[in-house]
Order: C-alpha cells, then structure tokens, then sequence
C-alpha cells in the first residue's frame, strides 16, 4: 500500500444517493413510487421575481389608512350568478376520500370565514363541506365519482376538470386502504379496491364537444351557476384559448407544483410546466381573444405567501388557489407529529405517503382514529388565520407599488432574479430591460 | 298534452318549462317537435312526466334524467342519458357514442344500434339495447345491466368493475379483465324482467344470452399484470 492519499470518494452528480436508492426500491418492490404531494424538484418560481416598489414615478399608498381592495368577482361571463369574494385565494378541489370528512368541513370553515370559496373534488360533495362552505365549486371530473344534478345545482359554481397540474394527462387513483364503507358507497365502487379514476371525461372529447357539454351543463343548472375549466399547466395558450371559445367562464391553470393525492412519482417530477410559465400564455391567450378580465384566469401550483398572491395578480391572474399551503395551514406535516412521521420512514415537512392513509394528522386519511386527531373548528381557524395573512401580505406589497386593490399590480411592477424567470414570466432581468425571447439585448 | 316547437320556441325555454315541473304535476305529457338535432333536449328534468321527442336529437338528450319517462322518436346523439338518475330513456332509432354514460339509475332502451362506449363507466343504470353495440362499451362500468340482443364490438367490458353485461350475439372481443361468467338463476330473471321493461320479451328470450363480468384481476394494483393495465 502506497502511503499516498487517496482519491476521496466521490459521488456521480447523475447517480445520487437518491436515484441509486430509487433503483433499489423499484428493483426490490417492482412497483413504481406513488406519493401525494406536487413536484419536489427546483423550478423558477414566484420567489425568482421581485416587486420594484414605488419611487418618483409612482407614489405609494399608506399602509393601513388608504384602501387597498382585494374582492373579485368569478364568472362574469355567462352565469345569471357570478361569484363574489373578498379576497382572491381561493382553496383547490381536494376530495372527501384522499381528505378526510373533519378536514372537508374545516376547508368550508376557513373558507367561508376567509370570505373566499372551497371546492368539493373527486368523490362528490359532502354534507361536511356543503353545509360549511358559503361558496362551493363542485368539480365535474372524468370518474364522475358521486356526480348527480341535485348537487350540481346546490354548488355555487361548476369546475370542469380537464387536468390539473400534478399530472395534466393522468387519471386519478385511490388505493383501497383509503376506501372506507363512506367512500365506497359515494363512488358506488367495492370497499377496499384500488380506484383508478379516468384520465379522459366518458362523454366527450376536444374542444368541440366541450362547448356541448358546458351548454348541457348550463341547460342543467338554468345558466345560473359559473362553470370553470381547469386545466394542468401543459399547453396553457391554448387550452386557454379552447376554454374560451368552448364558452368556460373561468379559467383555471394548475402548474406543475400543484399537489395530488396520489400518483406515480415520475408523473409529478416529469410532466406539465411550472406554474411560472403558465401564467403569462394563459393571460396572453385571454388578451389575443379581448377575454382578459372578461372571462377570469385561476392560477394554482406552488402559491404559499401573499408575495406569490401579488406576483400571480401581477402577471395577469384574477385569483389564485391553493391545496397544499391550505393542508399545511389546518396541520398538516406538523413537527409535534414528527415521532410518527419517523415510524413511517419519514419525517415532518417531507411526509408524502398520504395515499397510504395513515396521516399522523388525521387530514389525508379516512381512518376513523386518526381523523378523530384533527379538529375542524381549531383547523378552520387555522386557515382562516393563514388566508387574511396572505391577504394582508398581498396588500401590503399592493399598497408600496402605489395600487388601491390588487388587480391593479401589473407585471411592470415585477422584475426578475434569474434569465429563465425572466423568460418564463416575461418581465425584464432586474436592473435590465431584457426579456429573453422578447427584447434584444440589455 | 304540452306541445313545444323547439324550433321556434327555443331550447332555454323548452328545459326552464320542464325544470319548473317539480314534483306530482298534471302536466304530465309533453310533446316536442322540430328537434332536428338540437343539443341537450329535456336535460334535468326531475319530474314523474312523460316526454315525447319527435325526431331525432343531438348529445346529451335525457342528460342526468330524474324520474322521468322521455321517448325519442327518432335516433339520439352522443351522450343520451348520461348520468341518468332514475326514470325511462326509449329511442326508436339508433344511439350514438357514450349512450348511458355514467348512469346511476334508470332504464335506457335503445331499439336500435348502440355505437362505441355505450354505457362507459356506468353506475347503477340498466341498459338494453335491441341492436349491436360499439367498440368498448361498458369501459370501467361500476354497476348496473347491458342487455344487448345483438352483437357486441372489440374490448368489451374493459377494465370493467361490477356491472353485468349480457350478449345474446357475438363478442368480437373482450376487454382486459372481463371474462365470460356462468348463467345462475338470479341472471336469468335479471335478463327477463329487463327483456320485459326493454320492450324486447317478443324478441329474445333469457336463456340466448351469455354474461360478462369482472375478472377482478385488476383491483388491487399487481405488478404481475402490469401489460394489462
């Protein structure tokens, strides 16, 4: 043996740690990995964008004593009774099945004391969330899981789900640990199966028959209630556009940080686009068509402060929702759970296996012991909490750029961080005028 | 009898008459006309009426039926009877694409064809069709009858749940995880008593027919039938 050192070891950049233990686990387990939760991976987000705040052109506004308005009206377009609410966050389709019954009625609660709307998901609605949600949006998806007329026309408006983010051009899944007698007999499916939720609506396809099905769906509901198309962030200029022209009133993008219950991991990591470069192709879409702010744009993935809420505003959103900031909020991953967490292989703020059913929280299971954890009253408070700081915050930022509400900030009021947010966003690399794709130079 | 020119009346007007009826009503016969082809016919309806369509109609006529008895006298388009809660769906002609699509309740009687996808992800409705039916009918049906007095197109029944599917003709395929299952008893009643409602006992009897059913194999994900999914 030489007494030279030796080369350290040292790990492959393209073979971590991490993908060598994935290989592993699929080669022990032959299946692939399934987890709830949207994309783990970096992307350019709201945090690679920065507000420039008031200066000698543009005054501010004085926090606190000048009004900064944040209401929003939703479907505008075509319904008899558009939506009205205070604030532009709303909460995402999540559905009693991956959530548990407590954690559907503390979504309406928070909700609804928020001021802002919660939506039911794929399962059907629930007494739970109708009876505490002032403003509910049903969701009509592919399974058309516990779909019927009655609850249709008790919603407050009406989500067509094209996709969503997580996974634009997946189906769903409910493995069966999660089926309990309630849930079975809401999807009219065996207790204990694994459900797989179509990826495409049975009775439609293309924009074409999408119009007939919104005219049928409005015909239901005597054109009162506003009907939403929610797509996953893929194509967004166009499926935006297709949305329009198939009469939608709303449209919603789902970037790709945007949560699921369960799906397969390479789904989540691999498919759809940020929710950055969403945004700008979907307001583009509106604008080519004179639609922006005629038919309203909801833009999800990835919000979880009010700086995100401005930013979303600012490129041309009407509204955003939110899923996982609004689980965090009610407690989800909490640390005081983190004994649990361990026991499961995992640990608090990384906790993902909510296809499992055994959530230390009792948010994302149907387990009856461990949903009896979480209180709805104490969890609808929380987010309420959580929903008037982003507000707050939202306002805040609003109020320096000198706008009296926050459909008044525009992406001149935005510069970014880095060349590929610049891009993505539109709006010049901070201290330049250069948006790549757009303007030459610096 | 309330007669309603669709054609000059128009389809917002024709659905908000019908969605007014609610409950017991005596207005319980109602008559449209000029249908040529319009969309979303009679969709809603939550009323014990009888409705009779003269003509054939474009998607979704019958859309998310409740309670009542509506006869196309014609052929439908796509979507008839979708999501059919509860009451009687009778075409005289054929049905398009998606007849019965997702149906939790009702009868659905097709005196003609039935093309691809009929009854798709059907929960609880019970379908009888006195012609053929279409590639991929009954895709991810839950529950529920197909009585089909002809034949029946490739991939039938695929990923198929719980519902009962019976062919009196020929299969040309079937789908993954639908297997052809024994005739008990309680199926021949089934079959009969649909025959009967269906308007079709003077054409088949129970026992010509054979019943499809889940494997159910592909309930609980196993890698082992990873190519059948």
């Amino acid at each position: 043996m030489s007494d030279f050192p030796r080369t350290p070891p040292r790990f492959s950049a393209t073979f971590t740690p991490a993908v060598n233990a994935e290989i592993r686990r699929a080669a022990a387990s032959g299946i692939y990995d399934i987890r709830g939760g949207g994309t783990k991976r970096h992307l350019p987000h709201f945090d690679d964008l920065l507000f420039l705040g008031a200066s000698i052109s543009r005054y501010p506004l004085e926090g606190y004593r000048e009004k900064c308005a944040t209401d929003v009206w939703l479907g505008t377009r075509f319904a008899k009774n558009p939506i009205h609410l205070d604030i532009p966050v709303t909460i995402a389709g999540m559905s009693f099945g991956a959530l548990s019954g407590p954690a559907k009625e503390a979504l309406g609660r928070g909700a609804s004391e928020a001021g802002t709307s919660t939506t039911t998901g794929d399962g059907g609605m629930t007494e739970e969330e109708r009876g505490h949600s002032k403003t509910l949006v049903y969701q009509y998806l592919p399974s058309r899981y516990g779909m019927n007329p009655d609850d249709l026309r008790r919603a407050d408006a009406i989500e067509i789900v094209v996709g969503q983010g997580a996974k634009p051009g997946g189906g769903g899944m409910l493995l069966g640990q999660k089926i309990s007698d309630r849930v079975a007999q809401m999807r009219n499916l065996p207790k204990g199966i694994d459900q797989r939720s179509a990826c495409r609506h049975p009775d439609w396809t293309g924009p074409d028959d999408l119009e007939i099905k919104i005219l049928e769906l409005r015909e239901i509901t005597n054109w009162e209630k506003p009907i939403y198309v929610k797509v996953g962030g893929a194509r967004p200029y166009y499926d935006t556009a297709l949305a329009v022209k198939a009469g939608a009133d709303v449209v919603v993008v789902d970037g790709m940080q945007g949560g699921t219950a369960a799906t397969q991991d390479v789904f989540i990591e691999h498919v759809g686009m940020p929710i950055l470069a969403c945004i700008p192709q979907a307001v583009k879409a509106l604008q080519d068509l004179g639609m922006h702010r005629k038919v309203q744009l909801i833009v999800s993935g990835g919000i979880r402060t009010g700086a995100d809420v401005a930013k979303a505003l600012a490129l041309g959103a009407d509204a955003v929702a939110i899923g996982t900031a609004a689980l965090i909020a009610l407690g989800d991953n909490d640390p005081k759970w983190e004994a649990e967490y361990q026991a499961l292989g995992s640990t608090a703020d990384a906790y993902d296996d909510w296809h499992e059913g055994r959530d230390p929280a009792g948010i994302t299971t149907q387990d009856p012991e461990l949903a009896s954890r979480f209180d709805p009253v104490l969890g609808g408070r929380r987010l309420k909490n959580y929903l008037k700081v982003m507000t707050l915050e939202a306002q805040t930022i609003a109020r320096a750029c000198g706008k009296n509400h926050l459909h008044n900030l525009e992406p001149e009021d935005l510069c970014s961080l880095t060349i590929e947010a610049a891009a993505m966003a539109g709006v010049p690399l901070a201290g330049t005028n250069w948006i790549p794709g757009r303007t030459g130079g610096f | 009898m309330q007669t309603f020119d669709l054609e000059a009346e128009g389809l917002r007007a024709l659905n908000s008459a019908l969605h007014a009826l609610k409950g017991q009503t005596n207005m319980t016969a109602w008559e449209v006309i000029n249908p040529k082809g319009a969309h979303a016919i009679a969709a809603g309806v939550d009323a014990p009426v009888e409705i009779t369509v003269r003509g054939s109609t474009g998607y979704y006529c019958a859309g998310m039926n409740k309670l009542a008895t509506i006869r196309i006298k014609g052929s439908a388009g796509p979507g008839v009877a979708e999501n059919m809660m509860s009451g009687t769906v009778i075409i005289d002609g054929d049905a398009s694409q998606y007849a019965g699509a997702t149906g939790r309740g009702g009868l659905l009687v097709i005196k003609g064809n039935a093309s691809s996808r009929c009854g798709i992800s059907m929960k609880g409705i019970d379908i009888v069709v006195h012609g053929n039916i279409g590639h991929m009918s009954c895709f991810m049906a839950q529950s529920g009858n197909l009585v089909v007095l002809g034949d029946a197109g490739e991939a039938l029944g695929d990923s198929l749940y719980e519902a009962r599917l019976f062919v009196r003709g020929k299969v040309k395929s079937l789908g993954t995880d639908c297997i052809e299952k024994e005739m008990r008893d309680e199926h021949f009643l089934i079959v009969e008593d649909l025959l009967r409602r269906g308007e079709a006992d003077a054409k088949a009897r129970p026992e010509e027919f054979r019943r499809y059913g889940s494997a159910r194999k592909l309930y609980n994900f196993n890698i082992d039938n990873a190519q059948s999914y």
